[in-house]
C-alpha cells in the first residue's frame, strides 16, 4: 500500500513503516516556538530540572506575538526567552526586526525544509506545510519534550486529498478556495487528518496562495496541510537565506499513486466568487455578494495568512490612487521583515500611506487581540487573517469578518464590506 | 484511577480563545491563569467552579490555537476532568501531556445537564452517571498513551528517556 505525503515524511523519521492511527516517536527537525508558547516551555523545562538541549541547532525562537514588546509583561516574557537563547546559544533566535510573524519567517528564511518534520508552539505552525513539510502546531510541554530529546509523539494521520479545479475569476485567491473549504467541511471536518491541496489551479497562483491554505488547514482541525514539491517550491525554497548560505540537502516527499485517502474532495473553483467568512466562526461562510451594508470600522491586511508579498501587491493595487474611507482605520502588517523590505522596493508602503493605512511592523498584536489594532465594544473589522471567534481581536461585542486582501482593500475605501469590482 | 465529580456544562465548538482569551496568554502563573479560565464564555465561570467539578461539552472542544495556557487555566481553576464528544488535536495532546484527564464519549454527553454528579474509572472505560442513574463506556487509551497518563504527563517520559 502506498503512503500519501505525511505517511511519506513520518516513515522516513521513524525508520518503520507506518499506518493511520499508529503512535511513533520521531526526531524533529525543527522545533520553534513564539515568546508565548516559549515562556512555558522554559518554565516546563526548569520544573523539569533539565538545563540542556538535545541540539540547540533544531531550536528557532521568534518573539512575535506581543512584540516589539506592548508593556513590561511582554518585555519580561521576550527576556526569558533571549535570555534563553543566549544561554544555551540556539541557533535560531530571530530577533524583533530581523525576523517577523513566525510562519512567514520560517519557510522565507529556510528554517526548515521540504521532506522535514517541524513541531511548533502554536497552531499555525501548518502554514509550512506548503513547502512540503510535515509541519505541525503543538502545545508549550510538547516543545520542551521536544527540545529536551529532540523527539516528539505523534499519531500517524488518515489523510484528506482536496483537488481544486477551473480557471479562477477576478479577485479570487487561495484564501477564498480555503474559506469556501471550510464552508464545505466545517471547523473539525478534518480533525487529526493531513491535508493534501492539489489541483490545476495552483499552477494560476504564486507560492503565497499555497502558504494562506496550509496556514488555515487547522480551522478545519487538521493536522497538517501540505503541497507537493514542484518547481514553484524549488524556486522559492533554493532562493531561501538558508539555502543559499549552507546547500543543506532535502527530501522531496511526493505522494504514492497508490496512497489511500480517507477523505476526498474535489471543488470546481471556475464561478467561485470571493468568500467571507462571518462572525464568530471561519466555517460561517458567505458568498461576498451575499453581505449587503455591513459597514466596518477597522480593516487589517497581511498577518501570517495573508501577509505574504503577493498580498501586499493586490491590497495596494486597490489602494493605488485611492484613499481609506474616513470612518475606517487600516492596518498593513507585513509577514515579516524581509517581506517588508520587498514591499519598500515595489514602492508599496508609499501606497499605503498616502491611502491613510498604518504600515505596521510585523506582529500578531492585533490577531490576537494583544495590540497594535484591538478593537472596542462592538467594533467590525474586515481581516485577513485566519481566526474570527468571540473576542478574537477585542472586545467580546466586537465581530470580525475574514476576507482576502483585495476585498479587505476595497472594503476600506467604500466603508463597508464590498468587492474591488464597486469601485 | 477514579474521578468523581459535579458538572458544568457547555456546548460545542468551545474555542481556546473563549478558555483563555489572547490578552492573558502572557500569563504563566497558575493561580493568575485559574482567574481568568473561560472568562469569555461565562464571566463568573471562576467562581462557579468547585474544586473537582468535571467540564462536560459537545463536539470539537478546544478547537483553534494551540495556547498550553487554555488546559492550565482548566486544571488550575479546579476541573478535574473533561468529558466531550470530541477534542481538536492539539488541545487533547496539550491535555494528555500536562495530566488533565479527558474522555470522549457522545453517549454520555447526550443525557448529562449541568449540575449533574459523575463517577469516571479512568482505565475501566467506564463512565457513571449518579443523577440520571446510567453507565457509559468509552475506549481505553492507546497504550502509549495510558503510560504518558499513568506518569502524570509528559515530564515523566522525557525523564525517563533522558535517564537511558
Amino acid at each position: 500500500m502506498g503512503y500519501t505525503i505525511a505517511e511519506k515524511i513520518l516513515a522516513e523519521h521513524a525508520g518503520c513503516e507506518v499506518t493511520p492511527g499508529q503512535i511513533v516517536n520521531v526526531p524533529v527537525d525543527m522545533a520553534m516556538a513564539n515568546e508565548l508558547s516559549a515562556a512555558l516551555a522554559i518554565k516546563e523545562l526548569n520544573n523539569w530540572g533539565i538545563d540542556k538541549l538535545a541540539d540547540p541547532n533544531k531550536v528557532c525562537l521568534i518573539p512575535d506575538h506581543f512584540q516589539p514588546a506592548k508593556d513590561i509583561n511582554a518585555a519580561g516574557i521576550a527576556k526569558v526567552v533571549r535570555d534563553f537563547a543566549r544561554k544555551h546559544d540556539v541557533k535560531y533566535y530571530l530577533e524583533v526586526g530581523r525576523a517577523g510573524i513566525e510562519h512567514a519567517v520560517i519557510p522565507l528564511e529556510g528554517i526548515v525544509l521540504p521532506g522535514q518534520i517541524m513541531v511548533g508552539g502554536d497552531s499555525h505552525t501548518c502554514t509550512a506545510g506548503a513547502i512540503n513539510s510535515f509541519a505541525t502546531g503543538v502545545g508549550s510541554t510538547d516543545i520542551a519534550g521536544a527540545w529536551a530529546t529532540g523527539e516528539v509523539w505523534l499519531k500517524v494521520p488518515q489523510s484528506a486529498r482536496l483537488t481544486y479545479t477551473g480557471k479562477l475569476r477576478p479577485h479570487v485567491y487561495g484564501k477564498d478556495l480555503i474559506l469556501h473549504t471550510l464552508k464545505d467541511l466545517g471547523t473539525a471536518g478534518a480533525t487529526y487528518m493531513a491535508i493534501e491541496y492539489q489541483g490545476d489551479v495552483f499552477e494560476q497562483l504564486p507560492m503565497s496562495d499555497r502558504f494562506t491554505m496550509a496556514n488555515m488547514a487547522i480551522e478545519a482541525g487538521a493536522k497538517a496541510g501540505l503541497f507537493q514539491f514542484d518547481d514553484k517550491t524549488r524556486e522559492l525554497v533554493e532562493s531561501t537565506p538558508r539555502y543559499k548560505s549552507d546547500k543543506p540537502d532535502y527530501t522531496i516527499a511526493s505522494p504514492d499513486a497508490d496512497a489511500v485517502y480517507a477523505m476526498e474532495r474535489t471543488y470546481d473553483v471556475s464561478d467561485l466568487e470571493p468568500q467571507v467568512a462571518c462572525p464568530f466562526s471561519p466555517d460561517n461562510v458567505k458568498n461576498l455578494s451575499a453581505l449587503h451594508n455591513v459597514k466596518i470600522d477597522q480593516v487589517v491586511i497581511g498577518a501570517c495568512t495573508n501577509g505574504w508579498i503577493e498580498d501586499l501587491q493586490r491590497a495596494a493595487d486597490i489602494f493605488n490612487g485611492r484613499t481609506a474611507h474616513p470612518d475606517v482605520r487600516v492596518i498593513i502588517l507585513p509577514g515579516s521583515q524581509m517581506i517588508a523590505r520587498q514591499a519598500c522596493d515595489l514602492g508599496l508602503p508609499q501606497i499605503f500611506i498616502d491611502a491613510g493605512c498604518v504600515f505596521s511592523t510585523s506582529t500578531c498584536g492585533p490577531c490576537i487581540g494583544g495590540h497594535m489594532g484591538v478593537l472596542g465594544e462592538k467594533e467590525v473589522c474586515v481581516s485577513t487573517t485566519n481566526r474570527n471567534f468571540a473576542g478574537r481581536m477585542g472586545h467580546l461585542s466586537s465581530e470580525v469578518y475574514l476576507t482576502n486582501p483585495a476585498v479587505a482593500a476595497a472594503s476600506a475605501v467604500l466603508g463597508r464590506i464590498g468587492s474591488p469590482d464597486e469601485l | 484511577m477514579e474521578i468523581k465529580g459535579k458538572v458544568y456544562r457547555v456546548g460545542e465548538n468551545i474555542n481556546t480563545d473563549v478558555i483563555m482569551p489572547g490578552r492573558w496568554c502572557h500569563l504563566t502563573d497558575d493561580a493568575e491563569l485559574a482567574k481568568h479560565c473561560m472568562e469569555d464564555l461565562d464571566a463568573d465561570f471562576a467562581k462557579k467552579i468547585s474544586t473537582g467539578d468535571i467540564i462536560v461539552a459537545d463536539d470539537n472542544f478546544g478547537c483553534g490555537s494551540s495556547r498550553e495556557v487554555a488546559p492550565l487555566s482548566m486544571k488550575a481553576v479546579g476541573i478535574d476532568a473533561v468529558v466531550a464528544k470530541s477534542f481538536a488535536r492539539i488541545f487533547y495532546r496539550n491535555s494528555i501531556n500536562i495530566g488533565l484527564p479527558i474522555f470522549e464519549s457522545p453517549e454520555c454527553v447526550d443525557v448529562t445537564e449541568a449540575g449533574d454528579e459523575l463517577e469516571i474509572d479512568m482505565f475501566g472505560g467506564k463512565i457513571i452517571n449518579h443523577t440520571k442513574g446510567k453507565e457509559f463506556t468509552f475506549a481505553p487509551f492507546p497504550p502509549f498513551m495510558k503510560t504518558i497518563i499513568e506518569k502524570g504527563g509528559l515530564k515523566g517520559l522525557v525523564l525517563e528517556k533522558l535517564g537511558e
